[in-house]
This record gives C-alpha cells, sequence and structure tokens, in this order.
C-alpha cells in the first residue's frame, strides 16, 4: 500500500514577537512579525513523515498563504516530506476560517489524498475548527484531536484527547486527523534534508486553478467580520512585595481581603 | 423574538455551569432554546429552567455519543432549518469548536470562536468580544450572515438566573451515514478527580519551573486543595513530565478565565500568559523579581515558593478554623 498523505502547514507569527491587527481590517499583521510554521503543525508533519515511513507513501505539505509562506514550506520539506502545493493567490488574504475552508477542501481535491493530517490549531487564531470543517466539506472520516494514531489496511484508529478522556476514534480511509502537542518528538532539518528541499516540487496554485470563486473568500467574502479592535488596558499596577519571612500570611491577608478563603 | 440555540454540556443528568452561561449570553440575543442531545434530559431540566430556557430540545440518539462531533452538527443543523435562530451558541470545549465548524459548513453561517463576551447590536446583531494573541488585543467581531455560530469561552461570562419554562419538546433524530464515519469505540474517562474543572473553577493554582522536581510539584497541588482550586501547569513543567499534558495552561495548552488564578514559579513568558490572561485576580509568587508574571500580578511576592506557600497553607488551615 502506498498511502498519498497531505500535511498541512500554516505559517503563523512567531508567538515570542509581537503580534497585531492592521487597522481598518482587522485582519492579522503578517509582515509585522516573523513568520514561523505553527509549531503545532510541526507534530503533524512528523506524523506524517513515520506513517509514510512504516506504511508507504508520499507526504505532500499544503499550505494556503502569501509569498513568505514558501519559506515555512521549504522548511517542511527540510525535515523530510517529498513534495508541496502553496496555494497562493492575493484575493485569499483576509479569509475567515470557514472561507478558508474551501480552499484548502478546494485543494485537497485538486491534490487528491488518502490521509489528510493537520496540528490540533493555530497559534495565532486559535480558533481548533479546520480539521473539523475539512472532513465536513470532503465527507470523510474526522479523527481527531490525536496522541496516537494506528493504520491497519484501510481502517485509522486514534486515541482523541477528548474533553472528558481519552476516546479511541476508527475510521475508514480516506480521513482527516489532527495530531496533539506531544504525539511525537519532531526532527530537525538534516543539512542533507535543507540541501535536498532545494530541488523538491512545490506547485504554486491560484484560487483560479481551484475554481474558487474570489468573491467567496477574502476580508470581504468571509461570512465574519471584527467591527473593532484596541490593545488590552493594562492590568492596573499589582502590589509586590519581597518575602521577608512573613510571605505566605500576606498572599493569606490579600485572599482573604477579595474573599478568596 | 428569535430563537437562540444552546447546546448543552451535561453528564450523567447535571447541567454543567458553561450552560448557564450559554443562556445567559443567549437571552441577550433573543429566546433561549436549550439543545439537549443524549440521555438525561429530564434530570436537567430543573436546572436548564432556572437559567431561562424556554424550550428544550431533546434527541436522545445513542449515535449522538457513538460517533464524532458530526452527529451533534447534523441534529443542531436539522433545528437551525426548524426554528431559524438568530445563533448557536455552543460552549468552547475541543469537541464544541468541531460541531461549531462542522455546523457552520453545513448552514454557510459565520462562526466566531472563543468568545469572551456576548451583547446584541442596537439592531439586535450578535456581537462579540474576544481577547486575542494572549490577552494583548481585545477585539469585537460580527457575522454578515443571519445566523451567527458562536463558541463561548468558560468561565467568562458570569451567568444569571432567569426563570424559563424548559418546556421538553422531543426531537426525532438518527444520524446520517455520512456522519457515522468516526466511530468511538472505546473511552476511558480521566481519573475522576476531587478538585474542580481546570477550565470551569473558580481557582486555579498553577506551577512552573520553579518547583524544580515532580516532587516539588505536590506543592502546588497541597495548595490547591487548600483553595479547593483545580490545578494547572506551566508547558516547562509538562515537558519535563513532572505533570500530565491535559493540566497545561498557555498557548497550546488550556485557555482558563478563573476568578482568581495562582501563578506559582512560573516566569510568565507569553506563552503562557495566552492560556491565563483573562483571569480576574492573579496572585504570582516567584524567586526573580524581573519575571514577567509581576506585571500582570495583582498580588505578587518575591519570594522562596517552598517557603512561602507552607506559611501560606497553614495561614488558611487557621483563618478556616477560626
Amino acid at each position: 500500500m502506498s498511502l498519498n498523505i497531505v500535511v498541512l502547514v500554516k505559517q503563523v507569527p512567531d508567538t515570542e514577537s509581537v503580534r497585531q491587527l492592521v487597522p481598518g481590517a482587522g485582519t492579522l499583521d503578517r509582515g509585522a512579525a516573523d513568520g514561523v510554521i505553527n509549531e503545532l503543525d510541526e507534530y503533524a508533519i512528523e506524523e506524517g513523515l513515520r506513517i509514510a515511513e512504516a506504511h508507504g507513501g508520499e507526504v505532500t505539505i499544503l499550505s494556503v498563504g502569501p509569498e513568505r509562506a514558501a519559506e515555512s514550506i521549504r522548511k517542511a520539506l527540510s525535515m523530510g516530506a517529498d513534495k508541496a502545493v502553496h496555494v497562493l493567490d492575493d484575493a485569499i488574504a483576509g479569509s475567515d476560517a470557514l472561507a478558508t475552508s474551501a480552499v484548502i477542501a478546494a485543494a485537497l481535491g485538486q491534490v487528491g489524498f488518502d490521509l489528510v493530517i493537520a496540528g490540533s490549531e493555530s497559534t495565532d487564531a486559535r480558533t481548533g475548527v479546520m480539521a473539523a470543517m475539512l472532513a465536513e466539506r470532503l465527507a470523510v472520516a474526522q479523527l481527531t484531536l490525536a496522541s496516537k494514531v494506528d493504520i491497519d489496511g484501510t481502517v485509522v484508529t486514534v486515541r482523541r484527547v477528548a474533553d472528558e478522556g481519552i476516546e479511541v476514534v476508527a475510521g475508514e480511509l480516506p480521513a482527516v486527523i489532527s495530531v496533539m502537542e506531544k504525539i511525537n518528538e519532531p526532527r530537525y532539518p538534516s543539512f542533507k534534508g535543507i540541501m535536498a528541499a532545494k530541488k523538491k516540487p512545490v506547485q504554486t496554485l491560484t484560487l483560479a486553478d481551484l475554481s474558487v470563486d474570489a468573491q467567496a473568500v477574502g476580508l470581504a467574502g468571509s461570512a465574519t467580520a471584527v467591527s473593532g479592535f484596541e490593545a488590552a488596558p493594562p492590568r492596573g499596577a499589582g502590589v509586590i512585595v519581597k518575602d521577608e519571612g512573613e510571605g505566605g500570611a500576606a498572599v493569606a491577608a490579600f485572599l482573604a481581603e477579595r474573599k478568596f478563603i | 423574538m428569535a430563537e437562540v440555540l444552546v447546546l448543552v454540556e451535561h453528564t450523567g443528568g447535571d447541567v454543567k455551569k458553561v450552560t448557564a452561561e450559554l443562556l445567559t449570553a443567549a437571552a441577550r440575543l433573543g429566546t433561549p432554546s436549550a439543545v439537549w442531545a443524549g440521555p438525561g434530559a429530564e434530570a436537567g431540566q430543573a436546572r436548564l429552567a432556572e437559567f431561562g430556557a424556554a424550550t428544550v430540545y431533546v434527541a436522545d440518539s445513542p449515535d449522538l455519543a457513538d460517533y464524532v462531533a458530526a452527529p451533534k452538527a447534523e441534529l443542531l443543523a436539522r433545528l437551525v432549518a426548524s426554528a431559524s435562530p438568530a445563533a448557536v451558541l455552543i460552549a468552547g470545549t475541543a469537541e464544541g469548536k468541531e460541531i461549531a465548524g462542522r455546523l457552520a459548513v453545513k448552514t454557510g453561517a459565520g462562526i466566531l470562536t472563543d468568545a469572551t463576551g456576548i451583547h446584541a447590536a442596537p439592531d439586535g446583531t450578535p456581537v462579540t468580544a474576544h481577547a486575542n494573541f494572549g490577552g494583548a488585543v481585545n477585539a469585537q467581531a460580527t457575522t454578515r450572515t443571519g445566523l451567527a455560530i458562536i463558541t463561548v469561552r468558560p468561565n467568562a461570562i458570569t451567568p444569571a438566573p432567569a426563570a424559563g419554562q424548559a418546556t421538553l419538546v422531543p426531537v426525532d433524530f438518527t444520524a446520517s451515514d455520512a456522519a457515522r464515519a468516526a466511530r468511538v469505540t472505546a473511552r476511558e474517562p480521566s481519573q475522576k478527580s476531587a478538585r474542580p474543572d481546570l477550565t470551569e473553577a473558580q481557582v486555579v493554582v498553577s506551577g512552573g519551573r520553579g518547583t524544580g522536581s515532580a516532587d516539588g510539584f505536590k506543592v502546588i497541588e497541597d495548595l490547591a486543595d487548600a483553595l479547593g482550586a483545580a490545578v494547572g501547569a506551566s508547558r516547562a513543567v509538562v515537558d519535563a513530565g513532572w505533570y500530565p499534558h491535559q493540566f497545561q495552561v498557555g498557548q497550546t495548552g488550556k485557555t482558563v478565565s478563573p476568578q482568581l488564578y495562582a501563578a506559582i514559579g512560573i516566569s510568565g513568558a507569553i506563552q503562557h500568559r495566552a492560556g491565563m490572561q483573562t483571569s480576574k485576580t492573579i496572585l504570582a509568587i516567584n524567586k526573580d523579581p524581573e519575571a514577567p508574571i509581576f506585571e500582570i500580578a495583582d498580588y505578587g511576592i518575591i519570594g522562596d515558593l517552598f517557603t512561602v506557600i507552607p506559611q501560606l497553607i497553614t495561614e488558611i488551615s487557621k483563618r478556616k478554623a477560626d
């Protein structure tokens, strides 16, 4: 069996950098911060590579994003993925999750897949809805929030980190899975991997290539809008005390004053 | 007034606190209708009435528990078609977000996730508040569609009792084949701890690198128990294997919004603040006077947690005894 594995990768602003919104649009100012691979997607890439190594198959990186997302695609390839598809179209900028899911689903339809692997969420928007939206759009099994993935023939079984504990969930290929942080230890690109990545094929697709209506995506085509935003007001300066032996009692007094004890 | 659907979170017949929060928010947008998926609605009815549910749609089909997310989204989509609600409110749990995402695809309606506040604009349109980028930015959002699908951060909205009829309306539901693609074959419920649920707790005590070891982390549990609090952990603690991942608070862990958040031995990197910055009161104890956690703390002690915490616990039990 040779599995066609597609791993979804999103370039996000580094969580260590200052993230801000664009006045008027209320969208993330992606130019203002360093772009990195969403760290939760690194677990998805690693899982895809491990599945391909264990069962045979090919790993394709799929990313929707502006031109600079090419850096993150290249990094994913240097970890060992075979090829990549970059959906690049200015009309996509400002798309909300629902509009973005339409673009990704169209790209997956075109690329073809047995298994789609996503991270559990992105560290910028943090909606945690994408894998479920894609499973719905593609009408395939949703095997999400996995802390372990097993494939036996055409059956995929995951240990799902659900709200009330662990659920063991099974479904047939093709399927969409999402993986949790810590499911594996993502590998670092080797020097050889970095060199090899430079020659790996990256296909660029536009909305027209995917037959997606540009009016249905982007800021204007999205079903949601940010109506306003402001920097969060700084929290009032707190009382900071150095412990001189009575620190615990001082905290107790504070908690009692606030009626916590 | 248009209906506003609230998907009830329940275990057995026990209605979770977040559902009361959602019903309170729903009343600001229209007439709250609860949607009960699974058995036990009779047991939960009184609680739903207490927080203003006019109607409780009850679909008691095993499909709703036997398959992941999709059947609940399908049930909600059917109720959207028959009741034409102004909004659907869903708890911002892991599965809640997935159900909301699928419902958005089914209905084409705008989806707003992780709302920390909800109100109606003068024209009645739902407006949601959001704390973005670890609480650095406050944003407001709306949908352009007649229906808004909103997931709400637990503990962010104060529930207000309001009388409702909570009339049970049975709904005949069987999931389609498409919604049965991911079957739950086994369940291993989390060990029921005596402590409150992390995302619903009024008080959360979290420990960080400063606890030094798995053994050292026990002092965090002791303080949590003295305060009747949930235990949280920083990523450093989880990475080191001192405490399980399900308790991680932060950017890639849980987001909490308790009345009191105690950050013990946690430096307060942006990664951590993303998960707790909307807490009402923040207490910090840290050896390092430069720790960024002190910038957002309402009260802070610069000192050794291993001397401060035991003294605090003694003081708490003394006050309890008085």
